[in-house]
């Protein structure tokens, strides 16, 4: 760990700030890239099957 | 054209609301503002050509979602749009009759509601000139974001949304004019970009707005 | 093989993209983590900002990527309307969100560095000005997407709300700029534009290598992202319009 001197909360908040936003668009990114697949291949085979 | 013309200018009027509703919020807006500040009126006259523009604007964005909403929900804008007259003369017209009727008397009045806040006598003339200038780019660019959000059932919040980034540039410099003259500086350069941005705005986006109307008309 | 438009068929796009994307994350990650470690643990402080500096790491990639992602929605907008390719009007829509993220990490992190070192988290700056316009550009990009429900709609009214919007953002960087110097007339040169320039001038290497190795992995995070949120987009797209043939049996 890095002496950061007396800015250490400035730049550890931005860097948590910034990495947890980035991740939270990754991990809202990654869900909603699962649950439209698995809708879409559920109503894909829906169709198959019925049509 | 003309006839179109007289005929919004006709509804906005009839209808009560379109007309008198802009000026008198205008007017609660200048009021609330020395509640809201205190009644220091030395510090109340140095805010006033911002206070005086920022409420022409959103008075201004009251009255958009009139443009279309009405004639769209009665069908009269199928009509228009399969007219002889191209679709952007329309859309200019309809935004010559924002003007009229809710940017005009919002340039007249804002010397009345000038003394209310105090404004230096110095900034009565350079208000008014850009108030008159800007406010027509207000209404062009108000019927850009009318066309818009035309076809949906709640566009009234998301017109504001869509609109009032659009108004930064003309806020910026109708507001920066006024306060400039009456510091005494040079306003010829917030003049001329000002001047710049309406006409510039008046020529091209008609274009867009009537572009996007047929979009949404189809 | 013959044209860059044979990526715009869906299943192609889809096909493609499937094979770049482990390349692209893994890239995306591993440059992020070299630059973002190396700049945090590896640097030395600046004798002016002492340990604030290590923010840029951050900041200026996420800015670069702010603009960056207007840009590239601007061009995707344009294919739209020239060629009429969805998949070119799905990528804008997928690359709204991530921009709008990177507007808000340069906002926050620009103001928790303007906290220590200007004494006030927020200035009227001309930068920082623009950034929120441009933030209130993406909000506003982003509710016309989400109210429209017919799809071709939706991309035409956002597409040119993107030219639109181009123009006024431009346009308002520059008003900002005149503003700004009516408020302080004569003031020093831009404070945050300085720390590029400090950077570069006096002790270039140690801090722009990883900062430039982290601005790199930015691009390919978005990169990355913008694949995977397309091909979101691209079957929401699909399963719509199978639901809506289904229900017209």
């Amino acid at each position: 760990m890095p002496d950061l001197g007396k800015y250490a909360d400035a730049v550890l908040s931005s860097y948590a700030v910034s990495l947890g936003l980035i991740l939270a668009l990754v991990v809202l990114s990654v869900a909603r890239a699962r649950r439209v697949r698995t809708a879409l291949e559920e109503v894909e085979a829906r169709v198959k099957k019925h049509g | 054209m003309i006839a179109l013309l007289l005929r919004d200018l006709r509804l906005a009027i009839r209808a009560g609301g379109g007309f008198g509703l802009g000026l008198a919020f205008f007017l609660i807006v200048v009021v609330l503002v020395p509640f809201g500040v205190g009644p220091n009126s030395s510090l109340l006259s140095k805010i006033a050509p911002g206070i005086l523009w920022l409420g022409a604007l959103l008075a201004c964005l009251l009255s958009l979602d009139r443009i279309f909403a009405l004639d769209w929900e009665d069908g009269s804008l199928d009509l228009l749009a399969t007219a002889p007259l191209p679709l952007e003369a329309i859309v200019s017209v309809k935004a010559l009759a924002h003007w009229l009727t809710t940017g005009l008397p919002l340039v007249i009045a804002a010397p009345v509601f000038g003394v209310l806040l105090n404004l230096p006598a110095a900034g009565y003339g350079p208000l008014v000139i850009s108030l008159l200038i800007g406010t027509p780019a207000l209404s062009v660019i108000g019927t850009f974001g009318a066309a818009l959000t035309v076809g949906l059932k709640r566009g009234g919040l998301l017109l504001s949304l869509l609109v009032l980034p659009l108004y930064v540039p003309t806020l910026i410099f109708g507001a920066e004019m006024a306060r400039r003259s009456i510091e005494g500086l040079t306003a010829q350069t917030s003049l001329l970009m000002l001047a710049g941005i309406t006409f510039a705005v008046i020529a091209l986006l008609p274009f867009a707005s009537a572009a996007v109307l047929r979009v949404n008309l189809r | 093989m013959s044209s860059i438009w044979e990526y715009a068929n869906p299943k192609k796009f889809i096909a493609t993209t499937n094979r770049l994307l482990p390349w692209v994350t893994g890239l995306a990650v591993v440059l992020m983590a070299v630059g973002l470690v190396w700049g945090f643990f590896f640097t030395p402080d600046d004798f002016r900002q002492g340990s604030t500096v290590k923010i840029i790491y951050i900041h200026v990639p996420a800015a670069m990527m702010a603009i960056n992602t207007w840009a590239m929605m601007l061009v995707t907008s344009l294919v739209w309307i020239v060629r009429r390719h969805h998949v070119s009007a799905l990528a804008a829509r997928a690359a709204a969100p991530i921009g709008a993220v990177m507007t808000v990490i340069a906002l926050a992190t620009g103001a928790i560095w303007g906290q220590p070192m200007w004494g006030t988290w927020w200035e009227w700056d001309p930068r920082l000005t623009s950034f929120l316009i441009l933030f209130l550009f993406y909000l506003g990009y982003i509710a016309l997407w989400s109210a429209i429900e017919e799809d071709d709609t939706a991309a035409d009214l956002t597409s040119i709300l993107c030219l639109v919007g181009s123009v006024f953002a431009i346009l308002s960087r520059y008003a900002v700029n005149f503003w700004n110097q009516g408020l302080h007339q004569g003031s020093s040169v831009l404070r945050a534009g300085a720390l590029m320039g400090d950077t570069e001038e006096r002790v270039s290497n140690v801090f722009a290598t990883p900062l430039f190795i982290s601005m790199a992995g930015f691009v390919m995070l978005f990169i990355a992202l913008v694949f995977l949120r397309t091909q979101t987009e691209i079957r929401a797209r699909r399963m719509r319009a199978l639901l809506a043939r289904e229900r017209m049996q």
